[in-house]
């Protein structure tokens, strides 16, 4: 398969449905690179057609933001916005909540104006509308998943439907942890707290919210957040459970189960 | 005599509003101490928010339990009110039941109605002070709560059924005194609460039943009056400003955080030299120092905090055990006002204290715990977000002081140059898609 840059397209005269803003986790991360190539592969398999921007693409400034630092996020904004407004981006889609979130609500008063999408919603509408097909009987059929809320898609943005639908489509059973949806428990990694030690405490918040999710006796615990995903797994492997446990990106189940 | 109680009645009420009504001028002037936000467009949608979030409580009905009970004692409280207005009447006017002969049967029945709401209110209020002081709910033993604000609490539930109580003794009296044929008490037909409480007051005499009936009379309304002075000091302010606060509760998502647009400019003007004005002067002040720098509903929502701490118990940092509390925050922020407020109150105007908000009333440690992860906006049944406040401070922080910890110093530094907040080099950003091209 081809993945192709908005600077490829340009200079083939093509312009894509979508513009797939992958994010520095989805870019750098070992683990959620696997999450950024199981969604590439879902859009090659059902032949979306969609474009990164590759090296062109930088920090949305989110985690600048919300750390305090206003001046390093206008910067940010300001160079990507110019990027993507000169592609004429109409449409972008994410796997990162918290560039959903800057995307979709905080660059339009910046200048930068999108129909912007978490890739959760995609992979729903894609299989309402057939285009994704599943395996019958596939590798999560009948088991126990228990699908963790991400801060910034669920109470920041009202998404919670979207996730669960996808994971209902896999003919699982979900398990609700005790804390969900509005009152769901954060990973721990928002606010730029991914990017520091924690503040002194008696316990690290990841792991609060792993042993929620792992009281649930999931088989796997389902994330739509690569930040989230970082602190699951880490909150899994600190219990010692990997073995038995997975941590999953809801788009590597739904790639790991297309026909 | 009957003169000498009105008078008095005149004089109690007169103190009583023109107390109030100063002390609620200084919240208000504290209030306009934040900056200007307009938070005027979309009234509807601002009125529906009124209706649902206040006037509806639909955020208590998280708990349906514990919102049932607390609608028990708001609609008691709300409705027992309306007697009040009978008893202001009366008091005034030198009658007693001024509104029996002209209802008629339907004053037997609202009479009935109140008492109803009066024993419910009662015991709600005893089982909120269990819930506080025998259960002891997590919140309500929180060390947010330690000294004045556990008191107030508990002041607030003892006093409403005090009220109560002498609501309901001075209507058993009332019917003793109507069975006796005292002709000043008029027949109103019994009450079905208060009649139960007769037989502690039969055989009494009709000038000691006087007597009761009377005080209770004083005290209820007298209590009254002095509740509503003790308010603007007190936690239980929300019951006047959860009106205000849902109306101007933010409309936008809960992830978008509130623009700069004078840092956008300084990195337009940056940017783009040849747009900025050559007269653009630097921004006083980035983010919030002190509560001069919040916004006036930030300031609104610390006066509306009724310290319930929903806030905290939902908030990932205070759970694991870190300094952050929401609720003190918002704790934190009204104490700040209110110390300020003092000093202009004797210094006619602000004059340094060499204190602020930041610092003095909220630590580092506090605001670094924070994810924004909006649970304690999520859970405020009064629209009330400390994390705007924990926003703003945070920004203080980091642009006027340059206070950040090491980690994020890196952090910044890699997104300034590699354009990720993790130090890898930009050319690898689509190494993965290399890997799958191939």
């Amino acid at each position: 398969m081809k993945v192709n840059t908005m600077a490829e397209m340009m200079m083939n005269g093509e312009s894509p449905e979508i513009l797939f803003w992958v994010g520095c986790a989805g870019s750098f991360d070992q683990r959620a690179q696997k999450i950024t190539k199981a969604f590439a592969s879902i859009l090659d398999k059902v032949g979306y057609k969609y474009a990164i921007l590759g090296k062109e693409e930088a920090c949305t400034g989110d985690p600048a933001r919300r750390a305090g630092n206003e001046f390093l996020f206008q910067m940010m904004a300001y160079q990507n916005i110019q990027v993507l407004n000169g592609y004429g981006i109409k449409k972008i889609v994410t796997t990162c909540p918290h560039c959903f979130n800057t995307l979709k609500n905080e660059y339009p008063e910046l200048g930068g104006t999108y129909e912007v999408i978490h890739h959760t919603t995609l992979l729903q509408q894609l299989i309402d509308e057939g285009r994704i097909k599943l395996k019958e009987g596939g590798s999560f059929k009948g088991k126990k998943i228990s699908y963790h809320d991400s801060c910034y898609l669920g109470r920041a943005n009202n998404i919670y439907e979207a996730p669960r639908k996808v994971l209902e489509a896999l003919d699982a059973e979900l398990i609700e942890m005790k804390r969900c949806k509005t009152n769901g428990l954060c990973c721990g990694a928002g606010g730029a707290q991914m990017f520091k030690e924690d503040e002194p405490g008696d316990k690290r918040i990841n792991i609060e919210r792993t042993d929620e999710a792992l009281a649930t006796g999931a088989a796997f615990i389902a994330s739509a957040c690569p930040f989230c995903n970082t602190m699951m797994t880490d909150g899994v492997k600190n219990r010692e459970m990997e073995n038995e446990v997975g941590v999953l990106d809801i788009a590597e189940m739904i790639a790991a189960s297309m026909e | 005599m009957q003169y000498v109680q009105q008078a008095l009645f005149v004089l109690l009420s007169a103190a009583a509003i023109w107390l109030f009504t100063k002390k609620a001028g200084e919240i208000r002037r504290n209030i306009l101490l934040g900056k200007d936000e307009d938070l005027s467009d979309n009234p509807s949608l601002r009125f529906k928010n009124l209706l649902l979030l206040a006037l509806g409580q639909k955020k208590m009905f998280k708990n349906p339990l514990v919102a049932l009970m607390h609608f028990v004692i708001y609609a008691g409280f709300i409705i027992i009110n309306l007697e009040v207005l009978e008893i202001v009447l009366d008091g005034l006017l030198g009658k007693h039941r001024l509104f029996a002969p002209l209802l008629g049967p339907l004053y037997n029945w609202l009479i009935n109605g109140f008492e109803f709401l009066a024993v419910g209110v009662i015991f709600v209020c005893v089982v909120f002070l269990c819930r506080r002081n025998i259960i002891k709910l997590k919140r309500f033993i929180h060390k947010d709560l330690n000294g004045w604000p556990r008191s107030d609490a508990n002041y607030i539930l003892l006093t409403e059924i005090i009220l109560m109580s002498l609501f309901l003794t001075m209507n058993a009296t009332d019917q003793v005194l109507q069975a006796n044929g005292n002709e000043h008490y008029h027949q109103t037909g019994s009450f079905f609460f208060s009649n139960l409480l007769t037989p502690l007051f039969i055989g009494d005499s009709n000038s000691s039943l006087m007597a009761i009936e009377r005080t209770c009379w004083w005290l209820h309304i007298a209590g009254i009056f002095a509740f509503l002075n003790y308010l603007p000091y007190s936690k239980h302010l929300h019951i006047m400003l959860a009106f205000p606060n849902a109306y101007y509760a933010r409309l936008e998502v809960p992830g978008k955080m509130k623009n700069m647009p004078a840092v956008q400019n300084e990195v337009l003007y940056a940017m783009q030299p040849e747009t900025a004005p050559t007269d653009a002067a630097p921004p006083a002040r980035f983010g919030a120092k002190d509560i001069f720098d919040l916004s006036w509903k930030n300031l609104l929502d610390a006066y509306s905090c009724t310290e319930c701490g929903r806030c905290t118990a939902s908030c990932p940092a205070n759970i694991t055990g870190k300094l952050l509390s929401p609720r003190k925050i918002m704790m934190a922020t009204r104490d700040r006002m209110e110390d300020v407020g003092r000093n202009i109150n004797v210094n006619k105007h602000f004059v340094d204290d060499s204190k602020s908000l930041l610092h003095d009333y909220i630590s580092i440690e506090e605001l670094r715990a924070c994810t924004t992860c909006n649970a304690c906006v999520e859970a405020c049944p009064v629209s009330i977000s400390p994390l705007e406040i924990i926003a703003e401070l945070r920004r203080s922080l980091i642009m006027e002081e340059s206070n950040a910890p090491q980690e994020w110093n890196g952090t910044f530094s890699n997104i300034e140059n590699n354009f990720a907040p993790w130090k890898f080099s930009p050319d690898d950003r689509d190494k993965w898609a290399e890997e799958m091209n191939r």
